[in-house]
């Protein structure tokens, strides 16, 4: 396969950035998209230039590193992956294909495709968490009984691998979807009951402080969640946002 | 309360509240301006009550300016926090790949209403308020068919109205459906009510734009 | 006596944690505040370490390559959590799950490790679900659990396919608490470089920003290292790209005794390798084999026309495929251990009866399950003369209920449709259970440094069972190193702040500089993957599934040549002060290349075969493992002396009071 890579250049998070385009050939469908980079920046390293930069890990679709914006949606064409998870059999021959970084000021970029996504960190820490200690005076684990519908929804929830891809998506830059898998998953256990009130305020709160922008509802964060986190989430966060201010 | 809009979800909050009582008053609206094509007689008897009741001019028609007002003010500035979020855009964003085009251009709906208001005030709400509390004319219980009808002799006038109308639609379609996420009403009654609210969203306006095309029809 | 003090405390088996945590000192509360930990790696054990000395009152500096400490390698294991909760009443105990491992280990692990490690199984599960972990339940709201990896009860906890995603996120959800109080400095995109020792003691380690190309230097009064496994020194495994095993070599290069580097788990469940260009591979969860049949074609031809493309594997008739693993282990079929099933495989590709373009891949087949659950739900939903075609319907139906995610997940990657034609499957390097000697308090040789979860030689063995990783690394971080650190940390109550002036730290930092200067400045002939592929070639090759004596001298020669060539002619672009991932890499790869070297000295010296240990020369006559436990029944620490290849060798003999040792057998 050849292809016509349109590639967002950047140095650092202080220097401007611009598209750069580079030719490529000898794509197989095989390959992941991912290898498809990884064969262009050995023939940039090998040409002397420095390779593009992009985060990736695990590539299998789970540690949440891998992000881009790709023909402009988050992570590709597909649906329900990651870019690690998309593959070259998706693109046809002559293809021009555009590769950007996550675009939203509360992601600045590092250099080239990389974003700094902390400020997902920096929700969760403001509460994403139940205050238990650690140190193994717990309760027995079956001493809390979850009713089954209640623990799939919030395994659900849980699935989000915080990749940034909803934020991503938005038009807005929201990062509702994300904020709200989180605050879904404790809301609707009972060990996440004790601390709602005081987690869903504190979560929001840090998400506002980061500059994403509000929730529009137009859906496309969850058809662009690699794990296709609900929607239903965001309406339960407002439900838990909106009576938490109620009890002050 | 200012303290409270601070907060994106309240915002959202108070942006689908307000919208669901402009589309309450959007369902009084329809039903009254439908009398006309059937009983201009009915017609003028619900205007003339609408018009000199005290509590509908003192206190609903107050509450409805703030709820229209709230709602468009608050519309511009969630739209620039949303615009500043991403201060660097894409060079390729295919947002119709994943988001319908009324959820994404609701500000753009909502200007061509906002100046269609401006228009539906300059024709029958500036007049009206003129009319009674300026000019002080006394109070003539049948005058408000003829005044009414008398609007939609113009093509372009009536043509302005439907294209109101259409964009009305829009903004419906996903606003109506959209405001219930943000008061947080998602469940498994949210599927029937999403075609309630589609319903409504295409039929109220359309309904609208039939009212206006009747009497354009019946004058000529 | 050794060098080597295990210091296993005395007393009966099941009394010994108990008796030890009695005895250790502790530091008080108010003292712990002037103390300073560093933890490396922040998956589930470094993770739950780091969040759990926060708890108790000890600053915390956490350090990890990832742009976050969600995203730390354990985030990919998908099967489950081993705990002997016995909540289904099938006769499991600490006693059971404890000799499981151990057996399962192939007799090389630590008996008191193993029996504390499933002694405090069970607080994991009581930890996590008090956290908010989402584990699978039961229509009545308790905990439900699934049989896994040939056991003989039901003690694994899972949440669907993610369990290492939720407990992991369970560990950061704790330390972000942490970071909320104060108590952790997260250092992210940051990458240790070095150990620093202070009078012989672990007293901080050299970092560098990544984003930044900063040096840094960072002090502390310890030092964990959970920096996870070198499975990568294979370049291709199921490893993430990042993961590597610079923390623990470092610390090795300055002391800490390297253990069992030759015992690799390789998993016989992985996606096949498609072409030169594959940067990785996938795993399929193992319990796939429950209901999988796995076969090549009896007949080479059949195998080389399938490879070319004119036969389908459907076209085989029973009577001309080969299952055989059923063949050679009737008892336990298609669900022996990793070990087993992954050399069988091998065995029978090295034959020429491999099916995919490369030869390097067997037939994972659901068309018998499909068939068998298709007639089962026929029969009792009352279809009793149900058509061919709606059995298997039906059959595709419960086979997606329990495997839908893992066949769309295959047919991603391969784009074939695995309810139609078989899964082709390979052996991938999975988990290295050899890495870093440490005690029984899991300090390393180094005082003051300590090892936890993979990075450690840890508590498998030989020979890992299926959903025990998860469970040694939780146990390490929530429950044993937090206390056992105490112990070594009560010295320390009087030493105030470790100044980063000390000649030590600008040593450290110099030799790191040093080191990133020569490799900015090679020749730059070749780029460092291409470096890193050869040599996962050649372990692969002469130190992968089976090993001989022969393969593994040329391995010794062959890296270090490749070493040498590697500091004269790597090619690193861009500049050293900024995020520059193949510099990244080649610092990397340049330690995989000294540690592949004492792999290969390690399993050549290891004249037996034990777990996931192969040695051709040692197997009987059936093609099986042979164990000599007469000699070889130690662990192998090696000290580094300057060179990998005259790394110094310490045993520490293993010494079983409570198992019998006997020979595995699984036909």
């Amino acid at each position: 396969m050849k292809l016509t890579l349109k590639i967002w250049r950047q140095d650092g998070a202080n220097t401007k950035g611009k598209m750069v385009d580079y030719p490529i050939d000898g794509i197989e469908g095989d390959m992941s998209f991912l290898e498809m980079l990884d064969v262009l920046n050995e023939e940039l390293v090998a040409k002397g230039e420095e390779p593009v930069e992009f985060d990736h890990d695990c590539r299998e679709g789970i540690c949440g590193s891998c992000s881009l914006q790709i023909n402009g949606e988050p992570h590709g064409p597909d649906r329900l992956i990651t870019t690690c998870q998309l593959h070259m059999r998706s693109f046809n021959d002559g293809d021009t294909i555009t590769i950007e970084p996550f675009r939203a000021n509360a992601f600045p970029v590092i250099k080239d495709l990389i974003v700094d996504r902390t400020a997902f960190d920096r929700i969760q820490q403001a509460g994403g968490y139940v205050s238990v200690n650690t140190s193994g005076n717990t309760i027995d684990a079956n001493s809390i009984p979850v009713n089954k519908h209640n623990a799939d929804d919030s395994f659900n929830a849980a699935t989000c691998i915080g990749c940034g891809a909803c934020v991503a998506a938005c038009k807005n830059a929201s990062a509702m979807l994300f904020t709200s898998a989180k605050v879904s998953q404790y809301a609707l256990l009972p060990q996440g009951r004790v601390e709602a009130v005081d987690r869903v305020q504190a979560m929001v709160r840090q998400m506002d402080e980061e500059g994403f922008g509000n929730c529009s509802n137009t859906g496309a964060c969850e058809l662009e969640c690699p794990k296709g986190i609900s929607l239903e989430n965001i309406a339960r966060m407002n439900r838990e946002y909106l009576s938490a201010n109620a009890k002050g | 309360m200012g303290g409270l809009l601070k907060s994106s979800v309240a915002k959202k909050f108070a942006m689908a509240l307000s919208g669901l009582f402009l589309v309450l008053f959007l369902l009084q609206h329809f039903t009254i301006n439908f009398i006309s094509v059937i009983s201009p007689d009915v017609f003028n008897e619900i205007s003339h009550f609408m018009g000199t009741n005290f509590l509908v001019q003192a206190i609903l028609q107050p509450i409805l300016i703030f709820g229209v007002i709230f709602h468009f003010i608050m519309g511009f500035v969630l739209e620039i926090q949303n615009r500043n979020a991403r201060s660097i855009g894409y060079a390729n964003y295919k947002g119709s790949a994943n988001s319908s085009w009324m959820s994404r251009n609701m500000i753009f709906s909502g200007a061509v209403i906002l100046a269609f208001l401006g228009l539906h005030f300059y024709d029958f709400w500036f007049p009206e308020i003129m009319h009674k509390y300026i000019e002080s004319h006394p109070e003539d219980p049948t005058r408000y068919y003829e005044e009414t009808i008398a609007k939609f002799e113009n093509p372009i006038r009536v043509g302005v109205y439907v294209i109101s109308f259409v964009f009305l639609m829009l903004h419906l379609l996903h606003g109506f459906a959209s405001s219930f996420q943000s008061v947080g009403f998602n469940n498994k009654y949210s599927k029937g009510l999403q075609g309630f609210t589609k319903a409504f969203a295409i039929l109220i306006p359309l309904g609208f734009i039939f009212i206006a095309v009747y009497h354009y029809i019946n004058h000529l | 006596m050794s060098v080597l003090d295990s210091k296993i405390p005395s007393g009966p088996l099941a009394d010994k944690w108990t008796k030890h945590k009695n005895e250790i000192n502790l530091v008080n509360p108010a003292n712990k505040r002037n103390i300073d930990v560093i933890v490396v790696g922040t998956g589930l054990a470094g993770g739950s370490a780091a969040a759990t000395l926060a708890e108790l009152g000890y600053n915390v500096k956490t350090f990890c390559y990832q742009d976050s400490p969600r995203r730390a390698h354990s985030i990919a294991a998908q099967g489950g959590i081993n705990a002997s909760k016995n909540y289904q009443g099938d006769g499991d105990s600490d006693y059971r799950l404890f000799y499981d491992t151990v057996k399962g280990g192939d007799y090389r692990s630590r008996e008191a490790n193993v029996y504390r490690l499933a002694e405090v199984s069970g607080n994991i599960i009581d930890q996590c679900v008090a956290q908010g972990v989402p584990f699978a339940r039961e229509y009545g709201g308790l905990l439900d659990n699934r049989s896994f990896g040939g056991v003989l009860v039901s003690r694994t906890f899972y949440a669907k396919g993610q369990t290492g995603q939720q407990l992991l996120l369970g560990a950061y959800s704790a330390m972000n608490r942490q970071i909320n109080r104060g108590k952790i400095q997260s250092f992210t995109r940051h990458e240790m470089m070095d150990l620093v020792l202070v009078d012989g003691k672990a007293r901080g380690i050299i970092a560098r920003d990544m984003v930044t190309g900063e040096i840094q230097k960072h002090s502390a009064h310890a030092v964990v290292l959970a920096s996870g496994g070198y499975g990568n020194v294979f370049f291709l495994s199921t490893n993430a790209m990042g993961s590597n095993v610079m923390a623990a070599w470092r610390a090795h290069k300055r002391g800490a005794y390297f253990a069992n580097p030759c015992y690799t788990q390789i998993h016989p469940t992985c996606i096949p390798v498609s072409g030169d260009h594959q940067s990785k591979l996938t795993l399929m969860s193992e319990s796939l084999r429950n209901d999988g049949r796995i076969w090549v074609p009896k007949k080479k031809e059949d195998a080389i026309a399938i490879r070319e493309g004119r036969l389908k594997p459907t076209d085989l008739s029973e009577e001309e495929r080969d299952y055989y693993l059923e063949r050679r282990y009737p008892a336990f079929g298609n669900l022996v251990p990793r070990d087993v099933a992954s050399r069988a495989a091998k065995e029978r590709c090295d034959a020429g009866f491999g099916v995919n373009k490369t030869g390097e891949a067997v037939f994972l087949d659901f068309a018998s399950a499909i068939e068998r659950y298709g007639k089962e739900k026929a029969f009792t939903s009352g279809h009793k003369n149900a058509s061919k075609e709606e059995i298997t319907r039906l059959g595709k139906e419960v086979v997606e209920a329990k495997y839908g995610n893992l066949f769309q997940m295959y047919q991603k990657i391969v784009d074939q449709n695995p309810y139609e034609t078989p899964m082709m499957i390979y052996p991938a390097v999975h988990y290295t259970m050899g890495g870093l000697w440490v005690d029984y308090n899991l300090q390393t040789t180094i005082p003051g440094c300590y090892a936890a979860g993979e990075a450690n030689f840890s508590d498998h063995g030989a020979n890992r069972l299926g959903a025990s990783a998860l469970m040694q690394g939780l146990a390490d971080g929530y429950f044993v190193l937090p206390y056992t650190i105490g112990d070594y940390l009560s010295n320390d109550i009087r030493t105030g702040a470790i100044s980063t002036d000390l000649p030590e730290f600008a040593e450290a930092e110099k030799n790191v500089k040093d080191k990133i200067d020569r490799l900015m400045k090679a020749s730059g002939k070749h780029s460092v993957d291409h470096y890193h592929k050869k040599l996962g070639k050649i372990m692969w090759n002469k130190c992968g599934m089976a090993r001989n004596a022969q393969g593994l001298q040329e391995a010794l020669e062959e890296i270090k040549a490749l070493r040498e060539d590697f500091w004269k002619n790597v090619k690193v672009t861009g500049k050293a002060e900024t995020k520059n991932a193949e510099l990244e890499k080649a610092g990397r790869v340049a330690d995989f290349l000294e540690l592949g070297e004492l792999f290969a000295k390690d399993a050549l010296h290891r004249n037996e075969s034990c777990g996931g240990h192969f040695r051709e020369e040692y197997q009987t006559e059936e093609g099986e493992a042979l164990r000599d436990d007469e000699n070889f029944k130690y662990v192998a620490a090696w000290e580094y002396t300057g060179d990998p290849r005259e790394a110094k060798l310490h045993k520490e003999d293993l010494v079983f009071d409570n198992i019998e040792l006997k020979t595995r057998s699984y036909k």
